[in-house]
């Protein structure tokens, strides 16, 4: 009985005419040519340019061009800002997501977190920079707060809002809560037979967060990393609005955009192809580590 | 499912020495603090204006804030029209038909995670607003190129979103019945496929609001009078509205999750919450 269901089975895909097939692919049409306009025509435009002169000649000169001191600058300063908020959010989100579902905090904390870490990760740029400026600027609640009760002088001590640290500190704002929403669903997804079955094997919790969790949770954590570091090298309009003195990449391309910095167009170009390139490698670790974590993370 | 293990989970813990709980309940007040202080801040800056609330009255009864906000507003829904529009009958199709072209159709949707919307702007802006089509010199062909880059900006939230939604429907039963009884694809696509999926489109939909309406760079460099911008120039130029404003933007970002949540309590689909800055 089963040998001709399989025959059935085995059949139906020949049976569509191959002409059939070549037509169904006309079916993704407008979505191809809708990302054709809008973003690869575009993009593969900014690719050709930053392989051209002036005069359309071909030229790696503005390759070359990046190796000026404060592009140089530009690009480790924006990947220093992404990796120190990637990293310290993606720790404070995970312990904060901890907290929550597996620290003994009362339950309803959780749905509380949950929606306010929603708001808190889209909510960004011009508002954003302005509730900081409110909270830690020279007048800040915060700021007056510290030295009035106190007698902490935070911008006596170093600190200073509209500076790199200050764009950290306003970023945080809406990287760990991104950490806490993806982190709270991985969390979950430890399932309570391997706490039990390392606890019959004799582990105690310590052992069995070293040696299972841990490493289960190692890809996810990482990856989820890898998202808050192209959250943050990508931004332009929080730091654009706090301190755009601060010399990050977006805000070089912004100038260059605006016409009164480089006055060249080819070197804008370059920059940008290389923030895609960055973020291209970025994405390429992200989803090898989104397939080791779909392993175990169901 | 899911809850009921954090909830079993949870209840060895209960009883571990205090220390411990101590130590949570101090991460999570900092995140608290996090959440509150710099609204807190804003609000209480807001509140300083003379006559009282005069920030907000103010900023309620100008006709800048209201232009504004409507432009994005409007803006946000045709972006999500055409988002729709765009990407259900791609992944129905990918779905149904060609689910080879999987991985490439994916692949695109998640290229505005990799290229920054200040690239994808100044992309745009290389391409069509120089000769020869210079598309930027009538406000209509602006209006077209913010539009088109917010639809590129929702296609990750909202193919994911979809496709998500799709996965829990049996769309080839779905279809063949349809089918049988005469209808035509706009018919399965709008009266099948279109109500099964309410949560999936209502949860894309309303993060594309919450994305677009705040959106600055892009809207900036195409000098387009809509929200973000708006907030910026207020912000530069007087002290008190720009506060009352961005307390009402987080309140708008709020109402946008609110809904989410709502919408999606009780629903198989996964959603994910989150937006690109």
């Amino acid at each position: 009985m089963t040998a001709p269901a399989q025959m059935l089975v085995q059949g139906a895909p020949k049976a569509r005419p191959a002409r059939r097939r070549n037509l169904n692919v006309l079916g993704l049409a407008p979505f191809v040519i809708f990302a054709a306009l809008f973003l690869l025509i575009p993009v593969v435009f900014l690719v050709v340019g930053s392989l051209q002169d002036a005069q359309g000649n071909p030229t790696l000169a503005n390759y070359g061009d990046l190796s000026q001191d404060f592009i140089i600058d530009a690009y480790v300063t924006s990947i220093r800002v992404s990796l120190v908020t990637a990293i310290a959010g993606g720790l404070f989100g995970f312990l904060l997501a901890y907290a929550v579902i597996l620290g003994g905090l009362p339950s309803f904390l959780r749905p509380a977190l949950m929606t306010f870490s929603g708001v808190a990760s889209n909510f960004a740029g011009v508002p954003l920079a302005l509730a900081f400026i409110f909270t830690l600027g020279h007048v800040g609640l915060v700021t007056k707060f510290l030295l009035d009760s106190f007698g902490i002088d935070m911008y006596g001590s170093g600190f200073n809002l509209y500076s790199e640290v200050g764009i950290e500190a306003t970023y945080m704002y809406f990287q760990f809560p991104l950490m806490v929403l993806i982190m709270a669903p991985a969390i979950d997804g430890l399932r309570q037979d391997w706490r039990e079955a390392s606890a019959n094997l004799g582990a105690t919790p310590a052992e069995y967060w070293r040696h299972i969790a841990l490493p289960i949770l190692t890809p996810t954590l990482l990856g989820t990393m890898i998202l808050l570091f192209g959250n943050s090298f990508g931004a332009q309009a929080t730091a654009y609005e706090l301190a755009p003195q601060v010399n990050l990449v977006t805000l070089v391309i912004s100038a260059q955009m605006s016409g009164d910095v480089l006055h060249n167009v080819g070197l804008g170009y370059s920059l940008a192809v290389g923030m895609i390139a960055i973020m291209a490698v970025a994405i390429f670790f992200y989803t090898l580590l989104q397939r080791r974590s779909e392993r175990w993370l169901r | 499912m899911t809850s009921s293990s954090a909830v079993a989970a949870a209840k060895p813990s209960r009883s571990r020495p205090s220390p411990a709980r101590f130590f949570w309940w101090v991460v999570f007040i900092l995140g608290v603090l996090y959440f509150f202080l710099p609204l807190l801040a804003t609000l209480l800056f807001a509140l300083r204006s003379q006559p009282f609330l005069s920030a907000f009255t103010d900023t309620l009864t100008a006709s800048d804030f209201w232009s504004a906000l409507g432009y994005s507003f409007v803006i946000g829904i045709i972006t999500i029209v055409i988002s729709v529009v765009l990407i259900l009958p791609t992944a129905f199709w990918v779905r149904l038909r060609v689910p080879r072209a999987r991985p490439f159709v994916e692949f695109i949707t998640l290229l505005p995670f990799v290229i920054p919307p200040v690239v994808i702007v100044f992309g745009l802006l290389q391409m069509y607003a120089n000769k020869p089509i210079s598309l930027t010199t009538a406000p209509f062909g602006s209006d077209l190129l913010l539009i088109g880059a917010y639809v590129v900006l929702s296609l990750p939230y909202m193919y994911r979103s979809i496709d998500a939604g799709l996965r829990t429907l049996d769309i080839l039963t779905l279809t063949e019945a349809a089918q049988s009884m005469g209808a035509g694809w706009g018919r399965i696509l709008v009266q099948i496929i279109l109500p099964n999926l309410r949560v999936s489109l209502l949860s894309g939909a309303f993060l594309t609001l919450a994305i677009v309406v705040g959106e600055y760079t892009i809207a900036s460099f195409l000098a387009r009078p809509a929200f973000g911008p708006f907030i910026a120039l207020i912000g530069r130029n007087e002290a008190y509205r720009p506060a009352a404003v961005a307390i009402i933007s987080f309140g708008l970002t709020w109402l946008a999750m609110g809904v989410i949540a709502v919408v999606g309590r009780g629903s198989r689909t996964r959603i994910r919450i989150t937006g690109a800055h």
